[in-house]
């Protein structure tokens, strides 16, 4: 754990005491149940928006309360290790392009209602199944926008869309020439495919060339945190059930071959919450961004593979039931795994920055 | 309120770093620049030029080798900022520090921990000094992971103790002065029975051979204790204590076989510039395999975040006070990843890359073969990995003894 400062601890605390009263796993099978395309509690989000979470990168003049992103991925990681849904990051990511690229009046217009958990906004960038930002044909004339992307997350509760055009980023509001088809994905959260055709756009003009980059690094960092939350409780599930399961008049986590294992995914753990950490540190200090974001969805990527395949595996067929909540995660991080860059691409990025 | 605190600090700070900056200045003899320290050296002793004596001299006098030990016995005095603004302000001129080995790293801190008065005030300052090389006695022929079952034996004499066994792995056992050993003074109790003793290597009886291993010539030694004569106030702690302190000791070790510094250091170049090399580049200046890419990309992913997980547990421990159980998991990751570092880059440069000796090869690829072979005692040295792993789980994880 990184040392925070006592407003970060205060934050944090109150993130997984809320988790763990108010949101808990079974808050996700409620919504599961109630099979809304948007699949989060309206209520939750507000709660959510009334404790400050909504606002955390925002900065206080436009209604937020600028605590920096380190602060914004505490919460977001207490948030992932119990499920919880919600559009927290899609619009926490898609008020940072507007704060980096945005017009005044853009950000006037629309920051403190993203804030104030008014307005929901969220990416719309890839235009194919695999993450691949230097492939975009979506177009842009006139004030308006015309393409379509694929799997775009929180589609369906967006009221601003964030879209990648070849020239640029543009805010669309959902409304005219925007319509939505859905893609039920094994987390059965909201994604979807988004058509815009001849959709009113305004450029965001700011943020310099690498504007699409810079937002795409905060959606890798804030996702990996979702990863290392999840990562975090599927380790404390399998610890806890490995101590209590008992097998051949023994309890399981007696068993040397699988205390070894735990160790080595202690170990991977570890670097996970060091490269997360890493990045949302580097965003907080402008510093390597681009090199931190990558190193920290990178092993976001592959610890989470790991942990969630050895979680499963050591629950033994207990695991294979949807009673338990351990195959939610498996879903869940295979979704974020390939969202916003696959391992194979972070790699091929990281030699791109490396010089190799 | 805090921001006045704060910059009363940094003014503070600031008057250090010049306090530093004007000792290098004086100090710091300019042939030595990006040179590092005998004492420290896995390869062993050199001689000791007149510029080296010096620099060590001038550090040892004012404790800045061991910046954070306390003053009274030899050390800096420092605060752990003011250690860093030192560190800080030696790398930028190329400077290092001169005082090391494992009277630094892992003696010291045990004796201050748990040394009387008397053993400090004779042992620590001419640690401070770099003047005294100190060797571990722990391993024995049937010590290894299980090493609470050592034999060697210290006999209480009434005025001294009497020392008969044999100790191996003796790191730099051939140049040491001094060891700190675990003997067992009391047969019937596994743990109970073992005590930390201090010999002097030139005491009668002791007799060193080093070791040859794989990978040629070593720091290694065996070491043999016949009829020694070891005085009663070289006992450190109580009889029995030894298991106590002599772990507590291993976690010192550990933080510093894993550091993520050293082992950047005895890694060299990075791994892509092996390959760019070896393989080769195309246009775009990219290495020329990209199978060997991606792996490369791969490794140095994880070892970033490990040197952000090394980072992360030294800004912990420093919040926490003191070395951590954390230290068996950046002990276990280092040298996995260390030896994985190294059979890549035997891999890249195929047979070139498995020279032993003579023509055709450059010094820097037969030091390389031969870090590779020594490389893979990291793995099983300080408590193997598979010890680490029973740490992690017992005492981490709290996974229960096998019943």
């Amino acid at each position: 754990m990184a040392i925070l400062n006592e407003e970060q601890e205060m934050l944090r605390d109150m993130a997984r005491d809320w988790a763990s009263k108010e949101s808990p796993v079974t808050e996700w099978r409620k919504v599961r149940a109630g099979g809304q395309p948007e699949a989060f509690s309206r209520d939750a989000y507000s709660a959510m928006a009334d404790m400050g979470w909504t606002g955390v990168i925002i900065p206080e003049e436009h209604g937020g309360s600028d605590f920096g992103w380190l602060s914004a991925g505490l919460v977001i990681e207490e948030l992932g290790k119990t499920l919880t849904a919600s559009p927290l990051i899609a619009n926490t990511v898609a008020a940072s392009a507007i704060i980096l690229g945005g017009s005044e009046e853009q950000k006037a217009a629309w920051l403190p209602k993203l804030a104030s958990g008014e307005a929901i906004a969220t990416l719309a960038i890839d235009e194919s199944a695999r993450h691949n930002p230097a492939a975009i044909e979506t177009s842009a004339a006139g004030g308006k926008v015309s393409g379509t992307k694929a799997f775009v997350h929180e589609a369906h509760s967006a009221d601003l869309f964030v879209v990648a055009a070849k020239d640029g980023l543009y805010l669309v509001e959902n409304g005219q020439g925007v319509s939505l088809s859905s893609r039920k994905l094994v987390d059965l959260r909201s994604h979807a495919e988004v058509s815009f055709d001849d959709a009113p756009a305004q450029k965001l003009e700011g943020g310099g060339d690498d504007l699409l980059e810079q937002v795409l690094d905060r959606a890798r960092i804030l996702t990996a945190c979702e990863m290392l939350g999840m990562a975090q409780a599927v380790f404390d599930t399998t610890l806890d059930y490995l101590k209590q399961r008992v097998q051949f008049n023994q309890v399981l986590a007696t068993f040397q071959s699988l205390q070894h294992r735990m160790a080595d995914l202690f170990g991977d753990l570890a670097q996970m919450r060091s490269a997360v950490e890493g990045g949302l540190q580097a965003l907080d200090s402008g510093f390597g961004v681009a090199r931190a974001a990558t190193i920290a969805k990178a092993e976001a990527n592959r610890v989470l593979h790991a942990i969630s395949r050895e979680g499963l595996q050591l629950h033994g067929g207990i695991g294979m039931t949807d009673e338990y909540d351990i195959g939610f995660y498996l879903k869940r991080a295979r979704v974020l795994e390939a969202s916003w860059g696959s391992t194979p691409w972070l790699r091929g990025r990281f030699a791109g920055i490396s010089g190799y | 309120m805090a921001t006045q605190v704060d910059s009363a600090a940094a003014s503070e700070g600031d008057a250090f770093r010049e306090e530093v900056r004007q000792f290098l200045a004086e100090n710091f003899p300019a042939e030595l620049k990006g040179k590092n320290n005998a004492l420290a050296s896995v390869e062993g002793p050199t001689e000791e030029s007149d510029a080296q004596r010096q620099w060590r001299e001038a550090m040892g006098a004012r404790g800045w080798g061991t910046p954070t030990w306390p003053k009274e016995y030899g050390g800096g005095g420092l605060t752990k900022p003011q250690a860093r603004i030192l560190d800080q302000e030696m790398a930028k001129i190329g400077a290092f520090n001169p005082i090391g080995g494992m009277g630094v790293m892992m003696f010291g801190p045990t004796l201050l921990e748990y040394g009387s008065e008397e053993q400090k005030k004779e042992h620590i300052p001419p640690i401070c000094r770099g003047e005294i090389r100190w060797c571990q006695g722990y391993s024995e022929p049937n010590a290894g992971s299980d090493l609470a079952n050592l034999q060697t034996m210290a006999e209480d004499k009434g005025e001294h103790y009497l020392v008969n066994g044999q100790k191996t792995w003796t790191s730099g056992g051939q140049w040491a002065d001094k060891c700190f050993c675990l003997v067992r003074t009391d047969r019937s109790d596994k743990h109970k029975g073992i005590s930390f003793l201090l010999i002097d290597m030139d005491t009668p009886g002791v007799e060193v051979r080093p070791i040859t291993m794989i990978s040629g010539a070593s720091p290694f030694c065996e070491t043999f204790f016949t009829d020694v004569k070891v005085p009663k106030e070289n006992l450190v702690g109580e009889e029995g204590n030894g298991w106590t302190i002599g772990k507590r000791l291993l976690q010192h070790e550990r933080t510093n076989l894993s550091g993520g510094g050293s082992m950047a250091r005895l890694m060299g170049a990075s791994i892509a510039d092996v390959a760019k090399h070896y393989v080769g580049t195309d246009a775009d200046g990219r290495i020329d395999d990209p199978v060997l890419r991606d792996r490369i990309a791969d490794f140095e992913i994880r070892w970033n975040s490990f040197l952000l997980t090394a980072r992360r547990a030294v800004e912990e421990s420093k919040a926490q006070g003191g070395v951590s159980e954390i230290s068996s998991v950046l002990k276990k990751l280092g040298t996995k990843l260390g030896q994985e570092r190294a059979e890549m880059a035997i891999e890249i440069m195929g047979l070139q890359g498995l020279g032993w000796e003579g023509e055709g090869f450059t010094d820097k690829e037969l030091a390389g073969v031969r870090g590779w072979l020594f490389g893979k005692a990291t793995t099983i040295y300080g408590g193997s990995t598979e010890i680490q792993n029973n740490i992690i789980a017992k005492r981490v994880l709290g996974m229960l003894d096998h019943q």
